[in-house]
């Protein structure tokens, strides 16, 4: 079976200002301002002259947090990624522990993980093109 | 009712007895937005009148407003304190990731007061404050440093921001800055010399809160039309492309830019250090304060050998902006872009408002070229316009106070002319040094009359420049009136708290709506009237401490040096200073006390 995917991509962390909109789009999708409900993480790699790292969901085809939750509560997303059942999750945060890029963001109020599912939305204000949805073909 | 309670919780930091607490200050927020408007108020409130700007009962208030964290450039932290380079009214305006991180954290303002016995930083968050011990790190130089040591040290990268001085704040230079994120500052009027009087060597504040709206649907509607207009629109691009050092040639062409200490207005090394220039040989990136889809922080790569090892270089980043350029550039004669921005590097490393510095410095310069001050003075710099080593030289000697007559020079040209002479070309309006704009009477009048002296007060520049380009010639009734209905409606501006860089895109129509989704109904009528009040109580406040608008001095130098609209006659700049203040309508304080 061929599944076509899209995924959040980094096209290209150099363009990016670190002026956080993607973050900020995030929040919004979910209803809030501010930045607390945000998947998408942007800081600088270590002072802002040295430009920024942007910390997402990488769609992994294996995930290594799926493979460590222990009750089953994150799913394969075809084509990559993962879906969180919340109300099976027990916030034990292994999932966070387990992601090499720290893409596993928390909700503190909730103790549930906040992961990417690659919406899409954020990259709609980038204004300098650095996130975009690209198509992603996988075979099955 | 604001949308979020949470924007009217005043935190307040008491170093004295490492105490802090929380409270609910709806009062304040329903009535006054929040920013500026509110920290006016804290400010009154906390800091006892006749309070020394160096002693423990100066107070600072960093205040955030409703549409922080809700709208793209609503980016910016208002500080409000006594200012030790005046005497009065300190205000200064930041960005970085400042305003962000405290309303994150939960807070719409945030009130110090007292003064720490030893060297402290604190780290505020959602829970509170943590008072930290800075004693390792007081005693760095380099605010570069201080902040690379404490990024380390704290949780919260990428939603946090790190305020810190630099050696200036701690040998309370009177314009001392308070750097954040590296590249923006909170520049004017001493706020980094008053962190050092409380021994505050840096504050960092973090947070992740979500912040609830009236409307999701609405909210995420009015955003992108926001959004849009930043990132489309026309006014918006001047500050995309070459950012605010697009400004140095145009002003040069209509011969405004201050040159020379004011000898001229005309800069014939300008194209060397003009955005166009600095764009195309040293433009390394641009970043972007939280917040803001512009990207108008414009670093340069400065790439320098070292003369001691062959084929060995290091790549510093500066950060380059006209106020730069002007002042420590064209006001200094410097044309050498390379050393321009060594001369910035060190200011900024330091922790100096570039602005103040270079005045000061050219005021150095040309008192040394008169002889009022001598090499004995000057430690053996020898001043000499174009000289940046020079300067930097006498830069890393000012800051140290290193003999009396840069001690002298650390509190301001006001009272380095009142000890040495020349107060001609002493160029300080109300005690802060001149911005970069000789473009005619309504900038002068400006920089008298404005809040905090500064151009983006009223832009007075701005009233010239249009008066200018339609050649007409305004009265200072008329020039008072424009200056005074501008500076009040950026009062709003800044008690929302949104970049003034995006005042086209803020029009009350838009405000009106944008504060709706933060919960708050309000008309344009009672928005305009809102700013008036803001502004009469801030004037109010510097008259109370002291402000007198009969006593204003304009320096001789402004007559002398003709600006693109003539001669500038001090007598026409007083009169607008006298209708600014009558129409206002706040009793001047020779009036008060019953004198003249």
């Amino acid at each position: 079976m061929i599944s076509v995917v899209k995924r959040l991509s980094i096209i290209d962390v150099e363009r990016c200002t670190g002026c956080q909109l993607c973050m900020f789009a995030c929040s919004r999708r979910f209803g809030v301002g501010g930045m607390g409900q945000s998947r998408i993480l942007v800081r600088s790699a270590g002072g802002i002259e040295r430009g920024f790292v942007v910390v997402v969901c990488r769609a992994c085809l294996t995930p290594p947090c799926l493979k460590v939750c222990p009750v089953d509560a994150i799913s394969q997303r075809p084509g990559g990624g993962v879906i969180v059942d919340p109300s099976t999750c027990i916030g034990c945060h292994r999932c966070e522990e387990a992601c090499p890029f720290g893409a596993v963001m928390w909700d503190q109020a909730m103790n549930k993980p906040m992961i990417c599912f690659h919406c899409g939305y954020c990259s709609q204000f980038c204004p300098f093109k650095v996130i975009a949805l690209e198509e992603v073909t996988t075979r099955s | 009712m604001a949308a979020d309670r949470y924007l009217s919780r005043v935190l307040t930091v008491d170093l004295t007895s490492r105490r802090f607490q929380i409270e609910e200050r709806e009062d304040l927020f329903e009535k006054y937005l929040g920013g500026v408007g509110v920290a006016i108020q804290l400010l009154k409130e906390a800091c006892p009148k006749g309070a020394d700007p160096l002693g423990p009962d100066n107070v600072i208030v960093l205040a955030v407003g409703p549409l922080t964290g809700l709208f793209p450039l609503a980016s910016k932290t208002v500080a409000l304190f006594k200012s030790p380079l005046t005497g009065n009214l300190g205000e200064s305006h930041a960005g970085g990731r400042s305003a962000i991180a405290i309303k994150s954290a939960g807070y719409g303002a945030i009130v110090i007061k007292g003064v720490s016995r030893t060297p402290v930083y604190l780290s505020i968050s959602m829970r509170g404050v943590e008072f930290k011990d800075a004693s390792g790190i007081w005693g760095v130089r380099s605010s570069f440093t201080v902040g690379r040591v404490i990024r380390e040290l704290e949780l919260g990268a990428g939603v946090r921001t790190i305020m810190r001085i630099g050696r200036a704040g701690e040998k309370l230079i009177a314009f001392a800055s308070v750097i954040t994120e590296t590249y923006r500052h909170f520049g004017r009027l001493g706020l980094g010399a008053v962190f050092g009087s409380k021994k505050l060597k840096a504050i960092v504040v973090r947070g992740n809160r979500s912040i609830p709206v009236t409307d999701p649907n609405e909210y995420r509607k009015l955003y992108e039309e926001i959004y849009r207009g930043a990132v489309e629109s026309a006014v918006m691009k001047k500050y995309h492309d070459l950012g605010t050092a697009a400004n140095v040639l145009p002003l040069n062409e209509l011969k405004a830019l201050p040159t020379r200490n004011l000898k001229n207005s005309y800069f014939e090394g300008a194209q060397e250090v003009s955005g166009e220039n600095l764009a195309e040989k040293y433009l390394s990136r641009r970043v972007a304060c939280a917040h803001c889809p512009v990207a108008c922080i414009h670093l340069a790569a400065l790439r320098e050998p070292y003369l001691d090892i062959a084929y060995f270089y290091k790549t510093v980043y500066v950060g380059y902006d006209y106020e730069l350029i002007y002042a420590l550039g064209s006001m200094l004669g410097v044309s050498n872009a390379h050393g321009l921005l060594k001369l910035i590097d060190e200011v900024d490393t330091v922790g100096l408002d570039a602005i103040s510095t270079g005045v000061s410095l050219a005021w150095a310069t040309e008192a040394f070229e008169r002889g009022l001050i001598t090499e004995h003075d000057l430690l053996g710099v020898r001043l000499r316009w174009g000289d940046w080593k020079a300067y930097v030289e006498a830069v890393k000697l000012l800051v140290e106070r290193a003999n009396g007559f840069y001690d002298t020079l650390a509190n301001g040209v006001e009272e380095a002319a009142a000890k040495y002479g020349g107060f001609d070309y002493a160029l300080t309006f109300a005690g802060n040094e001149m911005p970069g704009y000789h473009t005619g009477p309504a900038a002068y009048i400006g920089y008298l009359t404005g809040a905090r002296h500064s151009h983006l007060d009223g832009a007075g520049y701005s009233i010239d420049e249009a008066a200018f380009k339609k050649g007409e010639k305004l009265t200072p009734r008329q020039i008072a009136e424009l200056l005074l209905n501008e500076e009040a409606w950026r009062q709003i501006l800044s008690s929302l708290v949104v970049c003034f860089f995006a005042r086209g895109l803020y029009k009350p129509e838009v405000v009106v709506k944008a504060l709706g989704t933060a919960g708050f109904q309000l008309s344009m009528e009672q928005l305009k009237n809102l700013g008036f009040e803001i502004l009469k109580v801030k004037q109010a406040y510097k008259i109370q401490e002291g402000f007198n608008p009969e006593t204003l001095k304009v320096p001789r130098r402004v007559e002398e040096t003709p600006s693109p609209q003539g001669p500038i006659l001090a007598s026409a700049v007083k009169e607008g200073v006298r209708y600014y203040f009558e129409l206002l309508g706040v009793q001047s304080h020779m009036k008060e006390v019953g004198q003249g």
